[in-house]
């Protein structure tokens, strides 16, 4: 019941200027600074980044500090973070992959936060915006690909060489697989982001809908609200889910960049 | 008589931090699909479908469009590229289905069974 009073009010909130589903996603300069052509005035969207990674730092040098060898709840807590992100590293990439747990982690803790953040009322979500996850990824696949590089030389090309196939058909083969290779940071942004966008979008939708039937018919109102409750719920999960998703296929990039078959 | 006792423990632990050490040394490629797998229903996999199948058709295009631009042959490296990258995209959704993962090529780790690592992924 508390819950449902809490939502209804945050709602509410959120649709009280009658807002377009879209308007969460709006991009307010808090510092305009420009230099150049380039606008690179600080706004909500970094804002929350810093938040993000200020609550995480503050969260991991809390629970580091005085660490015991009977952890305290906030160690254990933070234990939790790092036992499964060093498993998901070894599981996937082996034992050479442990030298680059601290990318993985960092990924995983700011996608992670960033999605959960935004679920707090009047908060905003940078992980909705496709060039925060594009630039995300990217990192990602330059990363990998340097890795490749480093390890492999020019061997790692054989990657993209299929074994087993007719040398004649290479021609066509081998710009497939590059095309194939090059496609990875855009399904890899593509998904978190239309997994965000959606998810907020729909709140937003049916927060609009409990205003608007509620002002009709109060009883009606709530319909739509205690759909919001429930989608909250959902929203918390895909919030989790996408950030493992995100973080278990850099392990698979990061495997197929150490390993090579 | 006391002092055999505790090398059997000893000797038993050593053995099980052997076992732990090994474990920790290779990907859990075979046959660890499903521990790091995401639960994978009927939409997610629709999505990754749709998703793989778009992408890469946006990779191709882009391609082309941008050595159309810079070599200034127009249509033609445009229209080759979008069926390479049709031809990427439905592999990429190949791989999917079959569980090859994200691998280029079809080469898989050699311990890997055919289960794969569909479940990688939603």
């Amino acid at each position: 019941m508390a819950a449902e009073h809490s939502a209804a009010g945050a709602a509410a909130g959120h649709a009280e200027h009658v807002a377009g589903p879209l308007e969460v996603f709006e991009i307010k300069r808090i510092i305009p600074i420009h230099i150049g052509n380039l606008d690179l005035s600080f706004t909500n969207s970094s804002l929350f980044m810093l938040i993000a990674v200020g609550l995480v730092t503050l969260f991991l040098v809390a629970a580091a500090r005085g660490a015991r060898l009977v952890p305290t709840r906030l160690q254990s807590a933070a234990e939790l973070f790092y036992e499964f992100i060093a498993s998901m590293v070894r599981d996937n990439v082996g034992s050479e992959g442990r030298q680059y747990f601290p990318f993985v982690f960092s990924l995983f803790m700011f996608v992670l936060l960033g999605n959960l953040l935004g679920l707090i009322p009047f908060s905003f979500t940078y992980t909705s915006h496709i060039i925060v996850t594009f630039a995300l990824a990217l990192v990602v696949f330059v990363f990998t690909t340097l890795i490749g590089f480093a390890r492999h030389g020019t061997h790692f090309l054989t990657f993209f060489v299929p074994q087993g196939a007719p040398k004649l058909l290479m021609p066509l083969i081998v710009p497939i697989e590059v095309l194939s290779y090059f496609t990875r940071p855009i399904s890899l942004s593509v998904r978190l982001f239309a997994n965000m966008m959606a998810g907020h979008t729909m709140l937003q939708v049916f927060a609009a809908f409990t205003v608007g039937l509620g002002a009709f018919l109060l009883p009606l109102g709530l319909l739509p609200l205690s759909l919001n409750v429930a989608l909250t719920i959902f929203e918390v999960l895909v919030a989790v889910l996408q950030a493992y998703v995100f973080t278990i296929l850099t392990c698979l990039y990061l495997r197929d960049a150490v390993h090579l078959h | 008589m006391d002092e055999r006792e505790p090398a059997d423990p000893l000797k038993a632990l050593g053995e099980r931090l052997e076992k732990a050490r090994r474990g920790r040394e290779e990907p859990a490629a075979t046959g660890g699909g499903s521990r790091t797998g995401v639960p994978q229903n009927a939409l997610g996999l629709a999505l990754r479908i749709g998703l793989e199948l778009v992408s890469a058709l946006v990779v191709g295009v882009g391609i082309g469009w941008l050595i159309d631009r810079w070599l200034g042959t127009r249509p033609w490296a445009m229209v080759v590229f979008f069926f390479l990258g049709a031809a990427a995209g439905m592999l990429n959704v190949y791989r999917a289905i079959n569980g090859l993962g994200l691998a280029a090529g079809y080469r898989r780790t050699p311990g890997e069974k055919t289960a794969g690592r569909e479940s990688h992924e939603d």
